[in-house]
C-alpha cells in the first residue's frame, strides 16, 4: 500500500495530538488529581500509537505504547503522578515530537528510544509494585472492576474452571490474554504457534478461543484469546508476546475466580477499541463536540484552485452586469444583482476558509515556557489572550518561530530572577502576556512582560561599539529609536546577551521574518516595568488591500501597506531640486516619481490637467511620491505571481486580476525608493 | 524494408502560420489555443514580451513570435491566435498569425534545419519537415522560451 498519500495527514494529526498531549500534561501538572486530563492524554497517545504503527514508524509506535502503559495505570488510579513520572512522559512526548519532525523532513522517524522505554517500563513495573497495596485497596473498594472479568464471561468449562481456581490458590496468575495480529500478517497460524510456544515455556495454556484446531488452520480473524496460568508477572508475559513480530496488540486481564482470593494486580494492555470506547463513552463525545466542533480537513491547494475558479466567476459576473445594464431588462438586471450578492457572500466564505485560529501556534508555548523557566530558575506565568483570533493558514505556518524567539527573549532577558524581583518590590512570579487581536485589516500579536525593561544606555553603548549608530546622532536619539536598535542586523551576539541586561538575541531575524510576511514589529519598554513587543500582520498573504491607480490607459495596484496617503498637488507646487522633481509634503521634501516615465507607458494623447495626483509611499523612513493620472479606488486584490518566465521584473512584485478580467500589475514600492 | 517502414513513429504537431511560412510545435507541448484578448503590458521587459493575460485565473506571459524571430511585426487580425505552450515549469503564450491544423509527421520526413530559414535563427529550430508540397518548420521550444535573453537584458539595464 502506498502510504505517501496518508503522510501529510499523519503528520498533521500527529502534531495535533502532540499539542493536545502537551496542553493536557500542563493542566495535569497544575491539577494532578484530575483524571480527566489523563484520559484525554491517553486517548491522544492511543491514537498516535495506532497511527504510527499503521504508517510503519516502529520506534514511535513502541514508545507511545510504553507511555500509554504508564498513562493507563494513572488513568485507572493505580499509579500516583509524581514529578518524575511527569518528566518521563514529557520526555517521551519530546522524543515523539522529534520523530514527527524527522518524518516531516523526509526522514524515517527512527530514534533511539531504549533509554526512555526503560524508564517507562521501570515506572510500570517498579513503581507499580510499590503502589500495589494502595491499588489493591482501591480496587477492593471500588465495586465494578472493568479490567478483570468474571470467569463466566469467558465460557470456561468446569474442568478449566477447576484448574484455574487451583492455580490461583497456589499463587499463580490466572490470565485471559487477547492477542491481535497485524492486519497484514501473512502466516497467521505460524504466528499464533509462536505465541503458544512462548507461552508454554512460562506456564500453561488452559483454553483457547477459538479452539486450538481452528487456530492452527487459520480459522480466525485478527485475534485469538487464551486462558493462561503462569507464575510469571503480567508484564513478563506481555513483553514476551510483544517480542514476537507482527503482533499488533496484547490485552491481558486477570480472570476473577469466585473464590475469595485477593484480586491480583492488573495491567491492562491497550484495550481493544470497542472496550475503550465504551469505557470512555460517558465524557468523551460531549467534550469533543464542544472543543473541536465539526471540521473537515482540506488540502490548501484545493482552496487555491477554488479561489482561482471563483475569480473566473467574478469576471463573468462583471460581464453579466455590464450586459444587463446595456440590455436594460428589469428581470435580467434583478437576477444579475441577486447573483452578484450571492457571489459576494461566497467570496467572503472562500476567503475565511483559509483562516485558522492562532491557537494552533499559541498552544505550544506553555510547554516551552515551562521547560525554560526550569532551566533558567525563574518563575513566570504565561497568560494567553485571544487565542481564537484567526489568521490565514500561510501566515500561521510562519509566525511560530518569531513568536518563540520573542517569548524566549522575554523570559531570558526580560523577567528578572525571583530574588531580583523581590528586591524590586515585585511578586516573585513574573508575568508574560501573549495576546492576539484583530484591528482593521490586520492582526496584532503582543508579547508583553513585566520584567526589567530595556536598559537603553547599554543598548546604545553596544550599538556604538558595533558601529551600528553614528556617534554624531547618538545624543539626539529618542528612547524609541534606541529600543528599535535591538532589531538592527549585527546587534546581537552571544556575548552581548550575557552583559546586557536588556535584550538582543537575534531580533533582526524576527524582524526580517515578520517583514517577509508583510507585517511589522515594534518594541516599547519602560525601565523597571517591562517590555512590549507588538507584531502587526496582514490577515492573509494571498489577499491584500491596494489602491488602484490609472496611468494613461494602464491600471496599476499599489499595496496599501506602503501608502502613507494620497494627495493632489497643483503643478506650481512642484519644485526642482538637483534636476529632480520634488514636493513639500508636511514640511518634508519628497521626490516625485513619474510612473508614466518609469514604466514607459505609451501616451494616449490626453492632455493632463494642471493638477497631479500623487500617491505618497514609504520604505522605512524614506518617502517618495508616485505621480499617477487618477485614483481608481481602494480594493481587496488577490495576489498572483507573474510566473517563472518573467522573473525580476523591475518594480513589479506580482499581478492581480481585476473585475473585468484584465490583469493589473502590482507595484513594488520598495524598489522605487533608493 | 516495408515492414520496417510501418513501425516508424510519427509526431503529432500543431501547425501555425507566421508571415508566409508554416511552423509546427509538438502537440504534447501545447496546452490550448486562445483567441487574442486584452494583454496587460509589463514594463521594462524585452520587446518580444507583449505582456500578460488572464488565462482562466492564471497570469500567463505572452510572447510575440514574429518579434522573437526578428520578423517584421504585423497588426493583429481576426486569425491571430495565442498558442499556450508548456515546457517544464514554464507556461507561455505565443502570438501567431494563424493556427489551423493538426497533422502527423513521419519522423523520417524531418531534416535538420538549414543554416538560414527566412531569417529565423537555426538555434530556434528542431528541423524541417517536407510533406508533399508543404514545408513545415519545427520549433525547438526550449530555445525559444529560454529566459537567458531576458536575464541578459536585465543585466544591461541593471
Amino acid at each position: 500500500m502506498d502510504m505517501n498519500q496518508y503522510l501529510d495527514m499523519f503528520i498533521e494529526e500527529s502534531k495535533e495530538h502532540l499539542q493536545a498531549i502537551n496542553a493536557n500534561l500542563l493542566l495535569l501538572e497544575s491539577d494532578p488529581g484530575n483524571i480527566g486530563h489523563v484520559k484525554e492524554i491517553f486517548r491522544s497517545a492511543h491514537t498516535l500509537k495506532g497511527m504510527s504503527a499503521t504508517m510503519g514508524y516502529e520506534d514511535m509506535a513502541s514508545l507511545t505504547h510504553e507511555a500509554e502503559n504508564v498513562l493507563d495505570l494513572i488513568r485507572n488510579q493505580k499509579l500516583t503522578i509524581t514529578s518524575d513520572i511527569m518528566d518521563a512522559i514529557f520526555q517521551s512526548v519530546d522524543l515523539i515530537e522529534g520523530m514527527v519532525i524527522d518524518i516531516t523532513e523526509g526522514g524515517d522517524g527512527s530514534a533511539d528510544v531504549t533509554a526512555i522505554v526503560k524508564k517507562l517500563r521501570a515506572i510500570v513495573a517498579g513503581d507499580f509494585s510499590a503502589e500495589q497495596e494502595v491499588a489493591a485497596a482501591t480496587m477492593a473498594v471500588e465495586a465494578p472492576q472493568e479490567e478483570s472479568t468474571p470467569a463466566e464471561d469467558h465460557e470456561l468449562d468446569d474442568y478449566a474452571m477447576m484448574v484455574l481456581k487451583q492455580s490461583q490458590e497456589l499463587g499463580n496468575n490466572v490470565l485471559w490474554i487477547k492477542v491481535t495480529l497485524n492486519e497484514n500478517c501473512l502466516l497467521k497460524a505460524a504466528r499464533s504457534y509462536m505465541v503458544f510456544d512462548q507461552l508454554e515455556s512460562m506456564g500453561e495454556v488452559i483454553k483457547t478461543k477459538p479452539a486450538v484446531e481452528d487456530i492452527e488452520n487459520e480459522r480466525f480473524e485478527q485475534s485469538f484469546e487464551i486462558a493462561y496460568v503462569t507464575e510469571q508477572s503480567i508484564e513478563k508475559v506481555r513483553t514476551t508476546i510483544l517480542n514476537i513480530s507482527e503482533i499488533q496488540d496484547v490485552t491481558i486481564e486477570t480472570i476473577q475466580m469466585k473464590s475469595e482470593a485477593p484480586p491480583a494486580p492488573v495491567v491492562q494492555q491497550t484495550p481493544a477499541p470497542a472496550e475503550k470506547g465504551a469505557a470512555d463513552a460517558p465524557q468523551a463525545p460531549v467534550k469533543k463536540a464542544t472543543a473541536g466542533g465539526k471540521t473537515i480537513r482540506v488540502d490548501i491547494e484545493r482552496l487555491d484552485i477554488l479561489m482561482n475558479l471563483f475569480s473566473e466567476l467574478v469576471i463573468d459576473r462583471g460581464r453579466l452586469e455590464q450586459l444587463a445594464r446595456e440590455i436594460g431588462k428589469n428581470e435580467l438586471q434583478e437576477t444579475v444583482e441577486h447573483m452578484s450578492r450571492i457571489s459576494g457572500d461566497l467570496q467572503n466564505i472562500i476567503l475565511t476558509m483559509r483562516m485558522v485560529p492562532v491557537e494552533q501556534v499559541f498552544n505550544r508555548f506553555p510547554r516551552m515556557i515551562r521547560d525554560l523557566q526550569k532551566d533558567l530558575n525563574k518563575k513566570v506565568n504565561l497568560e494567553i489572550i485571544g487565542a481564537e483570533t484567526e489568521l490565514d493558514r500561510t501566515v500561521i505556518d510562519e509566525i511560530g518561530d518569531p513568536l518563540n524567539h520573542l517569548l524566549r527573549n522575554s523570559l531570558d532577558h526580560g523577567i528578572e530572577s525571583p530574588a531580583d524581583r523581590k528586591k524590586a518590590g515585585k511578586p516573585e512570579e513574573g508575568k508574560i502576556e501573549l495576546r492576539a487581536f484583530h484591528s482593521g485589516n490586520h492582526v496584532f500579536i503582543e508579547v508583553k512582560d513585566d520584567g526589567a525593561g530595556i536598559n537603553k544606555d547599554k543598548v546604545l553603548k553596544k550599538a556604538l561599539e558595533r558601529g551600528i549608530v553614528n556617534p554624531a546622532i547618538a545624543d539626539s536619539m529618542s528612547d524609541k529609536q534606541i529600543h528599535e536598535l535591538l532589531f538592527a542586523a549585527g546587534f546581537s551576539t552571544a556575548e552581548v546577551v550575557s552583559d546586557i541586561s536588556g535584550r538582543g538575541v537575534g531580533l533582526d531575524v524576527v524582524k526580517s521574518k515578520i517583514e517577509s510576511l508583510g507585517g511589522s514589529v515594534g518594541v516599547d519598554s519602560v525601565r523597571g516595568q517591562g517590555t512590549t513587543f507588538l507584531i502587526q500582520l496582514p490577515l492573509t498573504l494571498s489577499i491584500i488591500s491596494a489602491m488602484l491607480v490609472q496611468v494613461k490607459d494602464e491600471k496599476y495596484a499599489v499595496p496599501l501597506s506602503s501608502i502613507i496617503e494620497t494627495a493632489v498637488f497643483k503643478k506650481d507646487q512642484i519644485m526642482m531640486a538637483h534636476r529632480q522633481k520634488v514636493i513639500d509634503f508636511r514640511g518634508r521634501v519628497v521626490p516625485l516619481v513619474s510612473l508614466q516615465d518609469i514604466f514607459q507607458v505609451p501616451d494616449n494623447g490626453e492632455t493632463t490637467e494642471d493638477e497631479v495626483a500623487v500617491v505618497i509611499v514609504r520604505k522605512g523612513e524614506k518617502m517618495a511620491g508616485l505621480v499617477v493620472d487618477s485614483f481608481i479606488g481602494q480594493q481587496e486584490i488577490v495576489l498572483k505571481s507573474l510566473g517563472k518566465y518573467l522573473v525580476n521584473v523591475f518594480a513589479i512584485s506580482g499581478a492581480t486580476i481585476l473585475g473585468d478580467g484584465q490583469v493589473a500589475l502590482i507595484i513594488d514600492c520598495n524598489s522605487l525608493i533608493k | 524494408m516495408l515492414d520496417q517502414k510501418e513501425v516508424i513513429s510519427e509526431v503529432k504537431v500543431i501547425v501555425f502560420r507566421l508571415k508566409d511560412e508554416e511552423y509546427g510545435v509538438e502537440v504534447h507541448q501545447v496546452k490550448s489555443i486562445e483567441k487574442l484578448e486584452h494583454i496587460t503590458r509589463v514594463p521594462r521587459t524585452p520587446s518580444f514580451v507583449k505582456g500578460v493575460i488572464n488565462l482562466r485565473g492564471v497570469v500567463t506571459p505572452i510572447i510575440d513570435l514574429r518579434n522573437r524571430f526578428s520578423l517584421e511585426e504585423s497588426v493583429y487580425s481576426e486569425t491571430t491566435r495565442i498558442i499556450i505552450v508548456a515546457v517544464g515549469e514554464l507556461e507561455v503564450g505565443l502570438i501567431v498569425d494563424a493556427a489551423n491544423d493538426v497533422i502527423d509527421i513521419p519522423v523520417d520526413a524531418i531534416e535538420p534545419p538549414p543554416e538560414v530559414v527566412g531569417g529565423v535563427e537555426a538555434a530556434y529550430l528542431r528541423g524541417v519537415a517536407k510533406l508533399d508540397k508543404r514545408l513545415l518548420i519545427l520549433l525547438n521550444l526550449d530555445k525559444v522560451l529560454s529566459t537567458e535573453e531576458i536575464k541578459q537584458l536585465d543585466a544591461i539595464e541593471g
